[in-house]
């Protein structure tokens, strides 16, 4: 298990109002990620725990196109990650994200 | 005076050897080791049947049983290298050189014992190249093939996998080789006659039907969201601008997803009847949904597919049939109708190159090529008008004059940028440079030159590489796909900026496509069982895709 920790300066803060979010499972080669508004607007804070050893470069370019992309300040994200592919992970990012911005179901 | 009948004379001899062991044509199953010790030769050519489907698995088990001190040496040219005894002749010492096409199950096994020496390699073929030297340098002195029923005269029904067999009968009965078949039954009449019973010299009853792959079945609820993305851009800002309805598709989820997106996506996006109407195509049962919505007009098959064959003689209208139903496949007329008469071939790859040169090839596995350096070649032959045709060679070279400027075929690898274990698809070099140097070979076994590589689409997007006009370009166009890979974070920025402005590389969201929309919801069967719904019950899937 490998421990990451970022912090970003996104362009935009999330929208909505939503407390929390949280998409995807753990499992191997996917992964769950817990998204809770509770971060100054221009900050992102996240935290990875991870199965696979020796992505961090990765890890880093992913996330600092997610928060270039999406509204992603006042965010702290937590992911559990079972080794998945770079692409999975930008993609449960995003939904993540555009969960957060929906109302409470 | 010299004799111009030594090979006639050599057959005579080979069958007079094998009627000891025969009543009529037939060969009992029990008699079948001393008969093949009989008619064979040591140093014979023989052509062992089987490719990536069907194969004639109990010759096989015998000609692996065979006493190496009487039969040895052979030289094995087969389209597939795929049971284990393909190898175990090898291993024994029955055979000592092999030219072939596939080998998916064995690629593990046969790179070690390439590696090891056991194997003397010819080459790593095509399907068609491999069927063309059959009549040119590597005729057949032998064949064992495999067919569904026998009649006592030896006329042979293949049923829908005849594949390769008429291809492999006429290189060998034609030239005076000897043809040795193995069937399930032997019958007073057959359905239909595949192969004339006067080609074929011997007949062993094997009591059972020949084993064959199900290879062209991907179980819908296996497809990514990923896969489905790369599926929408393949299909928006592919299948669609070029207008592509004469193609053919590899194995693979993303193919999959493209199939099980048409009713779905591509209905919305107003493409029925524009795109994917003819196809030289396996039976893949995840088109079935698209067949059943009256996408497709008409399909050619190279083999069947384990559980379709209700399915294809109850759709007669879209695939080829013989008079008693059932399917009519050959694998040498169907390569030739992707080479020939397809403006398309889609497929996925394990390695792609800074070059676009894409392998399948690593360093412990050597899968062969099977059809794909083919189907995925641009035809420097071919003289018709297409319009994708038309439009790819005018991206290549726009400035020809149009009545001299030939069209292009569009050559597509489509995949994720990471493969399984996170093994990337994006390479510096490749691996099959690296066998090619271990084991002395001439040629790097490269599946898809890059020069015939029109795009390559992946998540990240489309490159569009008839647009780059250099090697930096192309390069560049590469990298500007690659993902997160080592070769897509080595991008230069810049110039991929510019690339994409021009139109050579188009991200999902330059056509409109938001990635949070590749949804599973979107498949138009989700498993296997949709599938066989989908077919009104008439696809049978094999047991080990059942789940309910």
């Amino acid at each position: 298990m490998e421990k990451l920790s970022f912090t970003m300066k996104p362009s935009t803060p999330a929208t909505g109002t939503r407390a929390r979010a949280i998409v995807g499972v753990v499992a191997s080669g996917n992964l769950e990620v817990l998204l809770e508004r509770n971060l100054p607007a221009n900050i992102c804070i996240i935290d990875i725990a991870t199965a696979a050893r020796g992505f961090a470069a990765v890890w880093e370019a992913v996330i600092e196109d997610f928060v270039t992309r999406r509204p992603a300040g006042g965010l702290h994200i937590s992911i559990n990650d079972g080794g998945a592919r770079p692409d999975m992970v930008s993609l449960r990012l995003a939904q993540g994200v555009r969960l957060i911005e929906e109302l409470e179901a | 005076m010299r004799n111009w009948s030594t090979q006639k004379e050599a057959l005579a001899l080979r069958r007079y050897a094998g009627q000891r062991y025969a009543c009529g044509k037939s060969v009992a199953l029990d008699d079948l080791p001393q008969f093949l010790e009989a008619v064979l030769r040591p140093g014979d050519r023989v052509c062992l049947e089987g490719d990536n489907q069907k194969q004639a698995d109990i010759l096989a088990k015998a000609l692996a049983n065979l006493d190496p001190g009487k039969i040895h040496d052979l030289h094995m040219v087969q389209s597939g290298v795929v049971l284990p005894e393909h190898l175990d002749v090898f291993e024994k010492g029955v055979a000592k050189r092999l030219d072939f096409s596939y080998s998916g199950p064995q690629s593990t096994r046969i790179a070690r014992m390439l590696s090891g020496g056991k194997i003397e390699l010819g080459a790593v073929h095509t399907y068609l190249e491999l069927f063309a030297r059959y009549f040119i340098d590597l005729t057949p002195q032998v064949a064992l093939i495999a067919a569904v029923s026998a009649d006592r005269d030896g006329n042979l029904y293949t049923g829908p996998n005849t594949e390769d067999t008429p291809t492999v009968v006429e290189a060998t009965s034609f030239k005076s080789g000897m043809v040795v078949a193995q069937v399930a039954e032997i019958v007073d009449k057959v359905p239909r006659v595949d192969i004339p019973g006067d080609l074929v010299h011997f007949v062993v009853d094997a009591k059972k039907p020949f084993y064959v792959e199900p290879l062209f079945t991907r179980d819908p609820g296996a497809i990514t969201e990923t896969q489905i993305l790369t599926a929408m851009l393949a299909i928006k800002g592919l299948y669609a601008p070029y207008g592509v309805r004469r193609l053919n598709h590899g194995i693979g989820f993303n193919t999959a997803a493209i199939e099980l997106l048409l009713p779905t996506y591509g209905e919305k996006l107003g493409l029925k009847g524009k795109i994917c109407t003819h196809f030289a195509l396996n039976p893949h049962p995840t088109l079935i949904p698209a067949i059943e919505a009256g996408w497709v007009e008409q399909i050619h098959s190279f083999g069947s597919e384990v559980g379709m064959d209700d399915y294809l003689s109850a759709r007669s209208d879209i695939f080829f049939t013989g008079p008693d139903g059932s399917l009519r496949s050959n694998r040498a007329y169907c390569q030739v109708a992707g080479l020939y008469a397809c403006d398309m071939f889609i497929g996925s790859t394990l390695q792609i190159d800074l070059q676009g040169h894409s392998s399948t090839v690593t360093t412990n596995r050597i899968a062969g090529f099977g059809g794909a350096p083919n189907m995925g070649s641009d035809s420097r032959g071919r003289r018709h008008p297409s319009e994708p045709w038309l439009k790819a060679g005018a991206d290549a070279d726009p400035n020809a004059a149009a009545g001299l400027r030939r069209g292009r075929k569009l050559v597509v690898q489509i995949g994720e940028t990471f493969g399984e274990k996170n093994v990337p698809l994006f390479v510096e070099q490749l691996d099959a440079l690296e066998l090619a140097d271990k084991l002395d070979l001439d040629l790097a076994p490269v599946m898809i030159y890059g020069d015939d590589v029109s795009h390559i689409i992946t998540e990240d997007g489309i490159a569009n590489l008839l647009l780059c006009r250099d090697n930096d370009e192309r390069e560049q166009a590469i990298r500007g796909v690659a993902g997160y890979t080592d070769v897509g974070r080595a991008r230069d920025r810049k110039m991929v900026e510019r690339l994409r402005a021009r139109g050579v590389i188009r991200r999902p969201e330059d056509l409109g496509i938001d990635p949070l929309d590749a949804d599973r919801r979107m498949l138009a069967a989700r498993s296997i069982k949709d599938l066989m719904l989908a077919s009104g019950g008439l696809y049978q899937p094999p047991s080990q895709f059942r789940n309910w």
